[in-house]
């Protein structure tokens, strides 16, 4: 990958919709995200009417929840990615998921170009990674991230390099240290 | 923050993003990134791989009827689900747990009480109440048990545990937690019942129990 100045498209319309409710950038992630949505939700076989639901309940939560997006740390993929999950288990359990406390950007907050950008790389290289791997390997990845692996199976597969997006995604909690302290008092 | 040295093994914080944890052992997961920052960018890390499974995932055609739907109800008022936030020394998951009300005790003898919060086929969680000094008796474990402390502190044969520290105990494991002197130790603890019905812990007893 290269060294991209700019955040991704999806990253700046996430924004848009945070900050401004901006629906044309909404309607732009419906474009992006809904099909692989509706393919993912598929996978484990669940009916396409049934998927529908799912991916209309997903696109509402990212819009009534945008104020919880936070670039520093997360990719769009990957919030969205932790909604669908969590909307799939909710229906599967008829109860919520146990979530962690929120963090949230303090109000004032600028956004932080290069943190995004530094976030996005690493997503970029762990995406290469991912592609380099034999098909079977892929396929052991995919199935542990669509939620058909135990823990006890995870702990077993190879460990993918995780290390730098790890130590990026810290530094994007670092900026949220304040409200840390806040937490621990 | 107060230093966590005992943190939730990795396979367990990807299987947490992943959305297959048990539930049990979910809400230790998310009580303990509420206190954490560093396994929380472990869990995010994670995500950042589910995204783009995601992202890459193939496609399949939405209705354009879907859309539209969507589009309509953006302006709707909607019911946002309940936010709990953290009480004395219960995060914010616990108390979601407790349905926002305080923990109903129930004695387990020599002062130690427990609330169980909830439970299931494939586990269970539960709060415990340690008086300072207090040792819970000597037990084995019949499957995977973890243990976060809330408040206060205990120790055992493996070493000290703080607030925040999460204690992952297996079969192998036999111990004699003791809680320290200076306060009651209060913890979150998930096991995984699965396993449990193989060891000898008396059948007939269990259901009095519940452990
Ligand atoms: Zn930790
Ligand atoms: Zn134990």
């Amino acid at each position: 990958t290269q060294a991209k100045a700019e955040p991704s498209r999806e990253t700046l319309w996430m924004i848009a919709v945070r900050d401004h409710r901006d629906k044309a950038a909404f309607s732009a992630l419906f474009d992006h995200f809904a099909p692989r949505l509706k393919g993912f939700v598929m996978r484990n076989g669940t009916s396409a009417a049934q998927a529908e639901e799912i991916v209309q309940d997903v696109m509402l939560t990212l819009w009534r929840k945008a104020h919880m997006f936070d670039p520093h740390r997360a990719q769009v993929s990957a919030w969205v990615y932790q909604i669908v999950r969590n909307r799939q288990i909710d229906v599967a359990r008829k109860e919520n998921r146990p979530m962690p406390e929120a963090l949230k950007e303090e109000p004032e907050a600028e956004p932080d170009a290069s943190q995004i950008v530094s976030i996005e790389q690493e997503t970029g290289q762990l995406r290469d990674a991912l592609q380099r791997l034999r098909p079977e390997q892929r396929e052991v990845i995919e199935k542990a991230y669509l939620g058909e692996l135990t823990h006890q199976e995870i702990s077993t597969q190879t460990g993918l390099p995780l290390g730098t997006i790890k130590s990026r995604i810290r530094l994007g909690l670092q900026r949220l240290r304040h409200e840390l302290k806040d937490l621990s008092e | 923050m107060t230093s966590i040295s005992h943190h939730i093994p990795e396979p367990m914080l990807a299987a947490y993003a992943a959305g297959t944890l048990p539930h049990a052992f979910s809400v230790v997961v998310a009580t303990h990134i509420s206190m954490c920052s560093e396994c929380r960018a472990v869990v995010e890390a994670h995500e950042a791989v589910g995204g783009i499974v995601l992202d890459d995932m193939l496609r399949a055609d939405v209705s354009s009827s879907m859309k539209s739907n969507v589009l309509a109800m953006l302006d709707d008022p909607f019911q946002d689900t309940p936010v709990y936030q953290r009480r004395g020394p219960y995060p914010g998951p616990v108390m979601e747990a407790l349905k926002g009300q305080e923990p109903r005790w129930k004695k387990l003898g020599m002062g130690v009480r427990q609330d169980i919060l909830s439970e299931d086929k494939h586990g269970s969680v539960r709060l415990l109440y340690i008086p300072p000094g207090q040792a819970v008796p000597d037990h084995g474990h019949n499957g995977l048990e973890l243990t976060l402390v809330l408040q206060g502190s205990f120790s055992d044969e493996t070493g000290q545990f703080g607030v925040g520290d999460v204690e992952v105990a297996d079969e192998t494991l036999e111990h004699t937690p003791i809680a320290g002197m200076e306060d009651v130790c209060i913890c979150l603890a998930a096991t995984d019942a699965r396993l449990r019905f193989n060891a000898f812990v008396p059948r007939l007893l269990q259901p009095i129990f519940r452990i």
